[in-house]
């Protein structure tokens, strides 16, 4: 059994027991806990189910490569799936339950997919679910995702709050080991700002735990000795509980700081996301130990032997009574050498390597451990908890010799350098045969904007394995960041650290050398996904020889910890099928972030309301006021309708029409873009971005305007005013103000920039209202200030003066079919010219009116609208707009692109109106079919609804659509079907359902 | 993320400031263009391996367009310059040369400065 021992344990504060709730029982550690060490003290060593298989999973490593020690943490508001047990800090009242078993962790019904493995090979969905095509949707996809996914969803709103952190340094270090640790030392001493960040609590990382002596002392001595160090250095900052997550191009780094997972009660926000932009990165991230692939290397109780020797030292936790220890190097050999320092039992070191190892292994031999060298575990006994391992020659094919009873196996395959942080932005590899890893190559580092390296990585993580190597690398490593970024490293040595003679370690891909079908397909490579050393040489077998290819098919390093224990392990094997070396197949690429982070994290404070900003016109508060129904137009907030008390959206804008249509509305126009256009080429660059002649305006006139893009699609459409000789105002729609305006700017600066014009976006300078209606004139009148009477004031004209006494610029235009004046004021005054309109109005029955209102009453007049007719793929004369296509000019932008052959063709589908015969509204964005289907199996069309409504002024459905040769059908019946099945009939008629003539406009 | 500096504010900032154009030095096609010529201008663009001149904009800066000299695969910065030119600056060039010895202008953009 695992538990807790009687010593004190490195990390831990005996004093503060703490109570936890692990799948409804209650349970108590210490302060200083993880929530594995503490569910290993409490004989816990079942800490959830695999993936694939549902096998009965404990935890195997210690730290944040933990691929099984899984579990859904917190609950409500603060739950959160697929937390590790490894990285997870104990805290009073923590709750956690395990995952992915049904109904429960010790008696799971999944776990018959097991008994099936053999039937559920690499690429088994791939291959069995393929036919028939049909049955993928409705069949095999639901049962599949039923049983499939890690952990569940949270479904409450997110209690915690997160933020973001921009900071900019020097040199910023990752991972507070020894190297980090000095690296720090050295760049700060050379005055340059230092960020040293480390992803756990402590300070030191492995040193402690493996016995080394720095510069005399205790490696715990020389740690704390050099915090306090750094600590006197203004320029240098120290985080830990901070985790390097990415590095990307030009020295931008992304840090992920938990703040308060460990102490959910205080104040802070729960992480932080760093933003960080960094002179030189050093990454002292250290290296992770690998797996040994034997059969039943996945049995509780199997963990990796650096992990074994961390729970005893620092957290006071013996994971078994009796453990194994199994390698293929001398540093395991640390393992039992604590095992048995704690008094615990050692039955065996089972040592791969023929020749064993050095001065570790007589250590080892000197307590009395028995060493078997060149031998091999053929195979681990046990279902939810190691019982026996079995004993074989590792030359050999498996066949078991000795019976060893043991509750616990420490494995040992060697070291892998974690060069995740220097692979994100494209630090290459070399293959260091005589440690069996990749480390990075200093020679082709991650390029800055001035082409030089800007990572370099130091210590363990740069293939430094002892001690002393590894403090003067980072020496190195902080002193030459340091003077890249102009400091000035002091002329000091490194401090000398001892290290054993180690022997040569040797490659270990399989256990025992010539394993069977049998043994191979219980050897795990990737524990979280269920990878197995067969499932990888089956992928090879079928001829999946890319690294990236063999990764997709088998899922290998797919799940939540991205293969940091069996990336090697799984190349090594497919290397070893395909008859390649290691280093000609590569690895995967690494990607950030490092771990998995918090989407909150991602979001920082860009939540509920300050999500985006938003836009006010200066109605907005009055619109609250009165019963608004918002509708968002990019950051707008435009009032779709004014609901007045107990009346439904629907009817609000059927009455508002109707008000409109018979004496007065009132709407706020203000979001309409208003661009200015001035200079002696004004009109000439206008001639150019609009498809009519807008040079010939006169100034006093308005004219409604076109703009298509380069690809000749129309693009934004609105009425442009001169204002004087050399002075236009162009309306854009309330979408296209910001787009249009830097469209044109593209233009002058980059095609016409000797030009002489210039723009400017007033959008937001100006409140505009549209007064509408038949007593729109009378109001203006009764309110008096300039004449508005149609002699001075006709249609399509503009002008200048005061209303009411405001400020105003009066445009006769009108987008509902109506006599309809816009009224510019400059947008302080807008609130006050609303209201003003609002009172004199009254005696009218003035009627404010929103979005919706606009749309049907456009649809009414066969108007069209950017964004429903329009969609990107369709041009003017689709539209029936070919009177706005000036013929005089020689060009236009978008002028060649309307004479290519698709743009021509007399085929394309144009804008008709469409009437149903029961009077009802056509769906939205509705086909019309024909009979037969196309080449792609689906049914043949022949048009499709672009705008769609209830017409309150003729009292039925009235659409706009793109019909084949529809203006030359009218008259025609298509058939539109409905998502239900049924079709409606819909007849072609002319897209200007209300006032053909527009007499009611021009009055 | 990028850090490129504006010409025309002088500000260096990160990518997030800037928008991307597209291929630069392109020249406009209109009416009286063939169709492949126009067909090549509206769509045909080089997606260089290593040198690259590029449109950008300090969109959230000044509003100025600019071009960049960059290499696609290192992300080394070359240096910036005027969108309002129709070729690159030599001095550009020479510093393109400088990094990638025997690289000459004539090996981009299909040869249109050969």
């Amino acid at each position: 059994m695992s538990t807790r021992l009687s010593s004190a344990g490195r990390l831990l504060n005996r004093e503060a027991a703490v109570k936890f709730n692990f799948n409804g029982k209650y349970l108590q550690g210490y302060e200083g806990d993880t929530l594995a060490s503490a569910l290993l003290a409490n004989d816990q060593m079942l800490m959830g189910r695999s993936f694939k298989y549902h096998r009965p999973r404990g935890v195997v490593a210690s730290g944040a490569e933990e691929p099984n020690g899984l579990v859904n943490l917190g609950q409500g508001a603060r739950f959160e799936p697929n937390a590790r047990v490894t990285t997870t800090e104990l805290f009073e009242g923590l709750v956690a339950e395990s995952q992915n078993h049904w109904p429960s962790l010790e008696f799971d019904i999944g776990v018959v997919n097991n008994y099936a493995a053999r039937l559920l090979p690499a690429g088994f969905y791939y291959k069995t679910f393929i036919h028939p095509r049909a049955a993928w949707k409705h069949v095999f996809e639901p049962v599949i995702r039923k049983s499939a996914g890690l952990g569940r969803a949270p479904k409450s709103r997110d209690a915690d709050r997160y933020e973001h952190f921009y900071a900019f340094v020097d040199v910023l270090i990752i991972g507070g080991g020894i190297a980090g640790l000095q690296a720090a030392r050295a760049a700060g001493a050379a005055g340059v700002k230092v960020l040293l960040i480390e992803q756990t609590p402590h300070w030191g990382g492995r040193a402690p735990v493996d016995g080394a002596e720095i510069a005399g002392k205790p490696a715990g001595d020389w740690i704390r000795d050099t915090l306090k160090a750094l600590g006197k250095m203004p320029n240098v900052q120290i985080r830990t509980r901070m985790m390097g997550a990415g590095i990307y191009d030009h020295g931008y780094a992304l840090a992920y700081e938990r703040l308060s997972d460990h102490a959910p009660d205080n104040d802070l926000p729960r992480h932080r996301l760093w933003r960080i932009r960094a002179g030189q990165i050093i990454t002292t991230t250290g290296a992770i130990e690998r797996p040994l692939s034997f059969a039943g290397n996945d049995i509780p109780g199997v963990m990796l032997a650096s992990a074994v020797r961390d729970y005893v030292v620092n957290y006071a936790v013996s994971p078994g009574d009796r453990t194994v220890v199994v390698t293929n190097n001398d540093d395991a050999y640390r393992t039992a050498l604590v095992l048995k320092e704690a008094g615990l039992e050692v039955p065996m070191i089972v040592d791969a390597r023929p020749d064993g190892g050095g001065a570790l292994a007589e250590q080892a031999k000197a307590l009395g451990i028995r060493v078997e060298t060149g031998t091999a575990i053929a195979k681990v006994n046990g279902g939810k908890r190691v019982t026996a391992v079995e004993i074989c020659p590792q030359a050999g094919e498996g066949k078991s010799m000795t019976l060893v009873p043991c509750d616990a196996v420490a494995m040992s395959g060697g070291w892998s350098p974690v060069v995740h942080l220097w692979s994100h932005c494209g630090g290459k590899l070399i293959w260091d045969a005589d440690h069996a890893h990749f480390r990075p190559d200093p020679d082709r580092p991650p390029l800055g904007a001035d082409g030089q390296g800007f990572v370099s990585v130091a210590g363990f993580a740069n293939g430094a394995m002892g001690f002393g190597d590894a403090l003067r690398d980072a020496d190195d490593a902080g002193k030459a960041a340091a003077k890249a970024t102009g400091g000035t490293p002091k002329r000091s040595a490194a401090p000398k650290a001892v290290d054993v003679e180690m022997a040569p370690m040797a490659p270990v891909w399989k256990m025992p050398q010539g394993a069977g079908y049998k043994l191979r397909s219980k050897m795990w490579l990737d524990f979280q996904n269920d990878v197995k050393v067969s499932d990888v040489q089956l992928a090879a077998q079928e001829g999946f020889e890319s690294v990236e290819h063999t990764k997709r098919y088998t899922t290998l390093g797919m799940a939540t910890d991205q293969g940091k224990l069996s990336n090697i392990n799984g190349l090594a094997v497919l290397a070893d099928s395909l008859n390649a070396e290691i280093p000609q197949v590569g690895t995967t690429t690494f990607r950030p972030p490092y771990t998995p982070i918090s989407m909150g994290a991602i979001g920082g404070e860009a939540r509920g309301e300050i999500f985006q900003p938003l836009r006010r016109t200066p109605t907005h508060d009055w619109a609250e006021e009165h019963g608004v129904y918002w509708e968002p137009v990019g950051h707008w907030r435009r009032a779709y309708c004014y609901n007045h008390k107990g009346e439904s959206v629907e009817d609000a804008v059927q009455r508002e029409v109707r008000a409109t249509r018979a004496s007065l509305g009132l709407l706020d126009a203000s979001t309409l873009g208003k661009i200015i256009v001035k200079g002696p080429d004004a009109g000439r660059f206008l001639d150019m971005i609009y498809t009519n002649m807008m040079s010939t305006l006169k100034p006093g006139r308005c004219r409604y305007g076109l703009m298509c893009t380069e690809n000749g699609f129309l693009t934004d459409d609105g009425v442009v005013a001169r204002l004087d000789e050399d002075t236009w105002l162009c309306h854009t729609t309330t979408g296209g103000a910001d787009r249009i305006h830097a469209h044109m700017e593209e233009w002058l600066q980059t095609e016409w920039w000797d030009w002489k014009v210039y723009t400017a976006n007033l959008t937001e300078q100006y409140a505009q209202f549209a007064v509408v209606g038949p007593n729109a004139r009378k109001l203006l009148e009764k309110l008096g200030g300039m004449d508005v009477s149609k002699e001075a004031l006709p249609f399509m004209a503009w002008a200048d003066g005061k209303i009411g006494g405001f400020d105003t610029r009066v445009f006769r235009i009108s987008f509902s079919g109506e006599l309809s004046y816009e009224i510019a004021v400059p947008a302080s005054q807008g609130r006050a010219f609303w209201d003003t309109l609002l009172d004199a109005g009254e005696e009218w029955d003035i009627t404010p009116y929103g979005t919706e209102a606009l749309h049907v009453m456009r649809a009414e007049k066969g108007f069209i609208m950017i964004g429903d007719e329009t969609d990107g793929t369709v041009i003017p004369q689709d539209l029936g707009l070919d009177w706005a296509l000036s013929k005089k000019k020689d060009d236009y932008l978008g002028k060649r692109a309307q004479e290519r052959s698709h743009m021509a063709d007399p085929e394309r589908w144009k804008l008709v109106g469409l009437e149903t015969l029961d009077g009802s509204v056509l769906p939205d964005g509705a086909y019309a079919v024909v009979e037969g289907d196309n080449e792609n199996g689906q049914r043949k069309t022949e048009g499709r609804v672009t705008s769609t409504y209830h017409s309150p002024t003729l009292n039925h459905g009235i659409a706009m659509g793109l019909v084949l040769h529809g203006p030359d059908r009218m008259g025609a019946v298509l058939d539109f079907p409905k998502v239900d099945g049924t079709i409606v009939k819909a007849k072609i008629v002319s897209p200007v359902f209300y006032d053909p003539d527009g007499e009611k406009q021009n009055v | 993320m990028l850090i490129l500096q504006c010409p025309c504010c002088g500000v260096e900032a990160e990518e997030t400031e800037f928008a991307g154009g597209g291929q630069a030095h392109l020249t406009r096609e209109t009416v009286g263009a063939s169709e492949e010529n126009f067909e090549a201008y509206l769509f045909m663009r080089e997606n260089p391996k290593g040198v690259h001149f590029e449109r950008w904009r300090h969109a959230n800066g000044c509003g100025k367009w600019f071009h960049a000299a960059r290499c696609t695969v290192t992300l080394e910065v070359f240096g910036t310059y005027s969108a309002q030119t129709t070729r690159p600056p030599n001095e550009i060039c020479d510093k393109i040369t400088a990094r990638r010895p025997g690289w000459s202008l004539k090996d981009w953009g299909s040869g249109k400065f050969a």
